[in-house]
């Protein structure tokens, strides 16, 4: 006779179901967890060294107490603008190519180049603006860090960009065409307008992606303790400052080395935040 | 006085598609196809059955399909559109299409919608693009709708307004031959009556070319009616003899509801 009482097979399946759910929730909370272990380490130690100072004032030598890491913050927003400028017209264009031309016979290399390129390690790509920038201009720079910054984005861009491209409707790009447009002309006023939230959104997160990084930065940019917005002079940014500090014997550095952190974390936070409302907005 | 000519606005000699080794229309020999100027020809069969692929060709959509081939011809005028030299942006602005799923272009105006063929190509004379607008709105019966809207976002019309926007866009360029791949397929009742009447007044200026699979359609609205099935072209001739003597014993029973 047919029931509407759980079965013992059924049970199972949803005692099965409770289990994975119980894993899922138990990863996820994990995963917060270190996140928040992270960020409350963090804040505790380097909360008191957070001021007005801290962003208004360069750093100051060892044993003198007080000063900040303006240099440091300005340095970092110079740098990665920059290299996000240099990076965005060839991100974009290998993203264009990849999603919009997908039978063009350079792709398979693209993409492959693209792929290499997202998994190198970062450091690489300072080798790389060390030996084109840094040995024919005689010195670190900013602007060789920005061209750091920038070959390790043209990847991230082009892969983010082929992504929301390929996104839009080939409806949208076959009216185009059917209305006597050139294919260039329809991927220009129809297919990126029609994906720009998510084109800004991939432009942020590879700006959030490359401030955060110090390895590339080590022999470019190089680091500087004043304030430099001369981009042809050695620059500071926070990455490479928090790793200065952080390996020197100073406690006082050691503090604002973990407040620069903190800064960073929410320069990196707000540009995610950023990215998220203009995917909403736009 | 025009005189009632039945002349011949473009045709297809031998044509076939391929899609790799798959042929997608002009099974058993390529189709051999007039479509006559001013005149509403419908394209019917089942679905599969090559009748969107046979229109696709007519205004080269194909050449974005990597794996489709298209062998034979399609003379527009007498010329033939995929001759070498022939800029297939050329021929589809003579050659304007629309399409099933109405396609308004989510980030223009409704204004900028229908004048988008326009604008894209450097027009910039506004008094010539009011103008453009509001005939290609009043030819596909929309203009009393949005005249007061016509700078708010085109997202905010009914399918059945957008598809006449998209008919609105296609007319702006103003192409002499209009191909329609099932414009109706995704409307209601209404939206379908107000396209079907709108075919009707649009022939006296352009050649209409339309996919559908609602004989009832097609016996409403078209002149000619070609019969398509399995990628062949079964049988072609006046709308009126198709659907009441056809030759074809497929035809007969596709039309009489047998399968389809």
């Amino acid at each position: 006779m047919k029931t509407l009482e759980k079965d013992l097979a059924l049970r199972r399946r949803y005692r099965a179901e409770r289990f994975m759910m119980g894993l899922v929730a138990l990863g996820t909370l994990l995963a917060f967890l270190i996140l928040f272990l992270v960020l409350a380490y963090a804040l505790a130690q380097g909360v008191g060294a957070l001021n007005l100072d801290f962003f208004l004032k360069d750093m100051r030598p060892p044993g003198e107490s007080g000063g900040g890491l303006r240099q440091a913050i300005v340095g970092t927003l110079i740098v990665d603008g920059l290299g996000l400028l240099i990076a965005l017209p060839f991100g974009l264009a290998a993203g264009v190519l990849l999603a919009e031309y997908p039978d063009h016979p350079v792709n398979p290399y693209l993409r492959l180049l693209s792929d290499t390129l997202n998994g190198m390690p970062a450091i690489l790509f300072g080798l790389l603006a060390f030996v084109l920038i840094v040995k024919p201009m005689g010195g670190f720079s900013g602007l060789s860090g920005a061209f750091a910054l920038g070959f390790l984005m043209i990847p991230i861009l082009a892969r983010s960009t082929e992504g929301v491209l390929s996104l839009v409707p080939k409806e949208i790009r076959e009216a185009g065409l059917a209305l006597g447009l050139p294919r260039w002309r329809v991927i220009l006023s129809l297919v990126l307008p029609t994906a720009r939230a998510g084109l800004i959104t991939g432009v942020l997160l590879a700006f959030a992606r490359a401030a955060g990084e110090a390895a590339p930065l080590l022999f470019t940019a190089f680091g500087s303790p004043l304030l430099e917005l001369n981009p042809l002079k050695p620059m500071d940014t926070l990455p490479l400052r928090l790793f200065a500090f952080a390996i020197s014997p100073y406690e006082d550095w050691h503090r604002q080395a973990w407040a620069a952190g903190l800064v960073l974390f929410g320069l990196i936070t707000l540009t995610s935040l950023l990215a998220r409302w203009a995917s909403r907005r736009f | 006085m025009v005189k009632e000519a039945v002349d011949v606005h473009m045709e297809s000699k031998n044509l076939v598609v391929r899609y790799g080794s798959r042929v997608g229309v002009g099974v058993g020999g390529g189709v051999n196809l007039p479509l006559y100027r001013h005149k509403v020809t419908a394209l019917i069969g089942p679905s599969g059955c090559g009748k969107t692929t046979f229109l696709r060709a007519l205004n080269r959509m194909h050449d974005l399909t990597p794996i489709a081939r298209v062998e034979g011809e399609v003379l527009l005028d007498g010329e033939n559109i995929y001759a070498s030299g022939v800029d297939p942006v050329l021929v589809r602005r003579r050659v304007g299409m629309v399409f099933q799923k109405p396609t308004a272009f989510p980030t223009m105006s409704i204004y900028d919608n229908v004048a988008a063929g326009l604008k894209l190509v450097g027009i910039r004379d506004k008094r010539r693009l009011d103008e453009a607008v509001e005939r290609a709105l009043r030819g596909a019966a929309l203009w009393d709708e949005v005249k007061d809207r016509l700078r708010t976002p085109a997202s905010g019309l009914s399918g059945g307004q957008q598809q006449r926007l998209t008919i609105a866009r296609a007319l702006a360029v103003e192409p002499e031959v209009l191909l329609m791949d099932e414009p109706t397929a995704s409307l209601d009742p209404i939206s379908t009556q107000a396209i079907e009447d709108l075919l009707l007044s649009l022939k006296e200026q352009v050649t209409i070319v339309i996919v559908t699979h609602n004989m009832q359609q097609a016996a409403r609205v078209s002149d000619y009616t070609a019969f398509f099935l399995n990628g062949e072209m079964v049988e072609f001739g006046p709308t009126e003899t198709i659907f009441t003597r056809p030759k074809d014993l497929r035809t007969e029973a596709y039309i009489t509801g047998r399968f389809g």
